[in-house]
C-alpha cells in the first residue's frame, strides 16, 4: 500500500497530535459493525503482526486495509506495525460522568519513535453523544496517564461530533477522554493502538516537503496553551519534524538553532 | 443553613492574575451542579480578575518554580493554577 499522506499533512499531525478522516468507512461495514462490537472482539497477543492479529477478511483486517486507512498508517507507523492491543468502548447512554482526561498506557517520552491509535467510530455521533474529547497539540507534554484529569475544559478542545465511518488515527501521547454521553443511544469506538517495528523516518509522500505550509503547520499555536510555554511546544515539535525527516539543520524560527549554538573554542594565540 | 464550597479552577496563560484563560473546571459542594470534563468549550471568565469581580475568592495561585536542570525545554502540567472559592 502506498501512501497519499503528504509532508503537510504530516506536519499538521506532527502539530496537532492526530489526524481525522471523515466518513471513510462505507455504510455496509459501519452496519456490520453496529452488529458486532456490542458482542466484542477476541483479545489479541501485545505485539502480534496484522495478518496475525486479523485474518483475512476479518472486520478489522478490511477496516484497516481501506486505502484511505491503509495509506496512512503507512505514512505514520510504516509498512508492517504490530497490533499492541485493541478494544471496543462504550459510553453508555446517560451514564452521568466523564473519563478524566489523560492519556493512554503510560508516560511515554520517546523522542524519534510513536505508537498511533486508531478510533473508529461507526455511527453518526451527534453534540450530545459524548464523542470523544481530544485536546489538539498536548501529545508532546509529559504527564503520566490521568494526572490530568483536573483539567476539565481547555480553550480549543475538539469534541468530536462526526458522521458515520469516521476514523482519527493519533499519537500515544494525546490528551483525551470519553465525554458524558447524554442521549439516549449508546456510542460505540473500536479502538486499535499499533506500535511500528520500522524507523519512522519519510514513511510519507515527500514531493512537498519544502512547501512552506510544512512550516507553517509545524509553527501553529494553540488557545489552550500558556504564552511561553507554547514556544516550547514548537522547539519540541521541531524535534520530532528532524528525527521524521532525519534533516537534523530544520528549524521554525530559529527556535532550536538559537539555543544550541556552541561555537567551537578558537584559540587566536 | 450550613454554607458549602463551590470551587472554581482557572488556568491563565501567564503568572499574573489579569492574563486571560486558558483552561477551567468546576467543583459544586451544593450538588446543583454536576461539571465534567469536556462540559463546555467557552470559559466562564476572561481572566482571573474577571472572577474576583463576580465574588470568587482566590485561595491558592501555582507557585513559580523555575525548571529542572535538564530538562528546560520539556513540557508537562499547566503552570498557571488559580484555585478560587464560593459559599453558597
Amino acid at each position: 500500500m502506498r501512501t497519499t499522506i503528504t509532508s503537510v499533512q504530516l506536519a499538521r499531525f506532527v502539530s496537532h497530535g492526530y489526524l481525522r478522516m471523515d466518513a471513510v468507512v462505507p455504510d455496509e461495514m459501519n452496519q456490520e459493525a453496529l452488529d458486532l462490537l456490542p458482542k466484542g472482539l477476541p483479545d489479541v497477543p501485545y505485539g502480534t503482526p496484522v495478518a496475525n492479529a486479523y485474518p483475512e477478511g476479518s472486520f478489522p483486517r478490511r477496516l484497516v486495509e481501506l486505502p484511505a486507512v491503509a495509506g496512512a498508517l503507512r505514512a505514520l507507523v510504516g509498512p508492517d506495525p504490530h497490533v499492541d492491543h485493541h478494544a471496543v468502548h462504550v459510553r453508555e447512554p446517560h451514564e452521568g460522568h466523564a473519563q478524566p482526561l489523560h492519556g493512554d498506557a503510560i508516560i511515554d517520552v520517546r523522542p524519534d519513535a510513536f505508537d498511533v491509535q486508531l478510533m473508529y467510530y461507526p455511527q453518526r455521533v451527534s453534540p450530545d453523544m459524548g464523542g470523544t474529547l481530544v485536546v489538539p497539540g498536548s501529545h508532546l507534554r509529559r504527564t503520566n496517564e490521568s494526572d490530568t484529569g483536573r483539567y476539565q475544559n481547555l480553550r480549543g478542545q475538539t469534541r468530536l461530533v462526526c458522521p458515520a465511518g469516521t476514523v482519527l488515527l493519533l499519537h500515544h501521547g494525546i490528551w483525551h477522554g470519553g465525554r458524558r454521553n447524554d442521549s439516549d443511544l449508546p456510542r460505540y469506538m473500536f479502538k486499535i493502538r499499533f506500535n511500528p517495528t520500522t524507523p519512522q523516518v519519510r514513511l510519507w509522500d515527500t514531493a512537498d516537503m519544502a512547501d512552506p505550509a510544512v512550516a507553517a503547520e509545524l509553527s501553529r499555536y494553540f488557545p489552550w496553551y500558556e504564552q511561553a510555554t507554547a514556544r516550547l511546544e514548537i522547539y519540541n515539535r521541531v524535534l520530532l519534524w528532524r528525527a521524521l525527516t532525519g534533516d537534523p539543520s530544520f528549524d521554525v524560527e530559529h527556535w532550536v538553532t538559537r539555543v544550541t549554538n556552541r561555537p567551537a573554542d578558537r584559540s587566536h594565540a | 443553613m450550613t454554607l458549602r464550597q463551590q470551587v472554581l479552577v482557572l488556568y491563565l496563560s501567564t503568572s499574573a492574575l489579569d492574563s486571560h484563560v486558558v483552561g477551567w473546571s468546576r467543583y459544586d459542594g451544593t450538588g446543583n451542579s454536576q461539571p465534567t470534563t469536556g462540559d463546555s468549550d467557552e470559559p466562564p471568565y476572561p481572566d482571573g480578575v474577571a472572577a474576583l469581580r463576580d465574588g470568587w475568592r482566590l485561595i491558592q495561585a501555582s507557585q513559580l518554580l523555575p525548571p529542572q536542570v535538564g530538562a528546560e525545554y520539556g513540557t508537562s502540567f499547566l503552570k498557571h493554577e488559580f484555585f478560587f472559592e464560593k459559599l453558597a
